[in-house]
């Protein structure tokens, strides 16, 4: 039997700033398309990281994405990953629910990004921090 | 950060958005626009995203806001040439983006304006931001 072949980190970013969003962005497409996605799941998946960049970056105060090639059988696929140190999520069912934001925003950033994504992890703990982990498969 | 530049056309503001934008140019062209709209009078915005990649929800919200704020000050706005992938996806992501107004394109957009009383005129002024 063989081992499936190990995730390839392909970009480790910092967010600190607005450009860095920017950067997340454009590095996502980049992976995006040079796995073959089809346009209209590159716009999912570069539309899914901007959401979740800019949450690290304005909840958070900053923290890290990672862009990971994955593979599951004859399928590819990209993952992200956001971690950031920052307050955390204090109800992690109600920041998920459409239109919930504890700013002035359209609480759609997380509950979206779901929808975007095939698989959607969300992991927080008050005080400590928030990781949230997303997977797009290739069709 | 990048500044996008405000035409004018007769009675008509357009903006055309060029790549990919910070969260800060997106704000300062919604204020831009404001501003614009009061010092020259305008009956319309048009906001041609055909080279716009995606539309998130900070770009969504600022093109509702600019709808709600030119429409107060007497203003309709169209937002052109949205791409059928950023359809797709901003329905997925949830936002409805209700009361706004699109067109397929920029010519579209202004036949309709044209439609509401502006008298389309060849006076084309570049308006240096
Ligand atoms: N990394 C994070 N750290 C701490 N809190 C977070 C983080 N990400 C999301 N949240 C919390 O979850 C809520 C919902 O996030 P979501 O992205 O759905 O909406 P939003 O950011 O408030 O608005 P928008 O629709 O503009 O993104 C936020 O208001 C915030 O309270
Ligand atoms: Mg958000």
């Amino acid at each position: 039997m063989s081992h499936p072949p190990a995730p390839r980190t392909v970009e480790e970013l910092t967010i600190t700033s607005n450009d860095e969003v920017v950067t997340v962005r454009q590095k996502v497409r980049a992976t995006a398309i040079e796995l073959g996605f089809s346009l209209v799941d590159q716009t999912k998946v570069v539309t899914a990281a901007s959401e979740l960049a800019r949450n690290t970056l304005v909840h958070a105060g900053g923290g890290q994405a990672n862009i990971t090639i994955v593979q599951n059988g004859a399928r590819r696929g990209i993952r992200l990953v956001f971690s950031d140190n920052g307050p955390g999520i204090p109800d992690r069912q109600l920041a998920l629910t459409d239109g919930w934001s504890s700013g002035g925003g359209l609480g759609l950033g997380l509950s979206g990004s779901r929808r975007l994504m095939d698989e959607f992890v969300l992991e927080s703990e008050p005080g400590r921090g928030t990781v949230v982990t997303v997977t797009k498969w290739t069709r | 950060m990048d500044r996008v530049p405000i035409l004018k056309i007769g009675d008509v503001l357009i903006v055309s958005i060029q790549g990919d934008l910070d969260d800060q140019s997106v704000l300062t062209l919604q204020e831009d626009l404001a501003d614009r709209v009061v010092a020259t009078g305008a009956i319309g915005v048009i906001i041609d995203i055909t080279a716009v990649e995606i539309v998130d929800s900070f770009v969504g919200r600022m093109l509702s806001t600019i709808a709600g704020m030119s429409r107060m000050l007497d203003a309709e706005t169209i937002v052109v040439g949205m791409r059928p992938a950023v359809a797709i996806t901003l329905v997925e992501l949830g936002l409805s983006l209700g009361g706004l107004r699109t067109a397929l394109d920029l010519e579209k957009g202004v036949a309709l304006l044209s439609r509401h009383g502006t008298q389309g005129t060849s006076d084309l002024s570049a308006v240096g931001l």
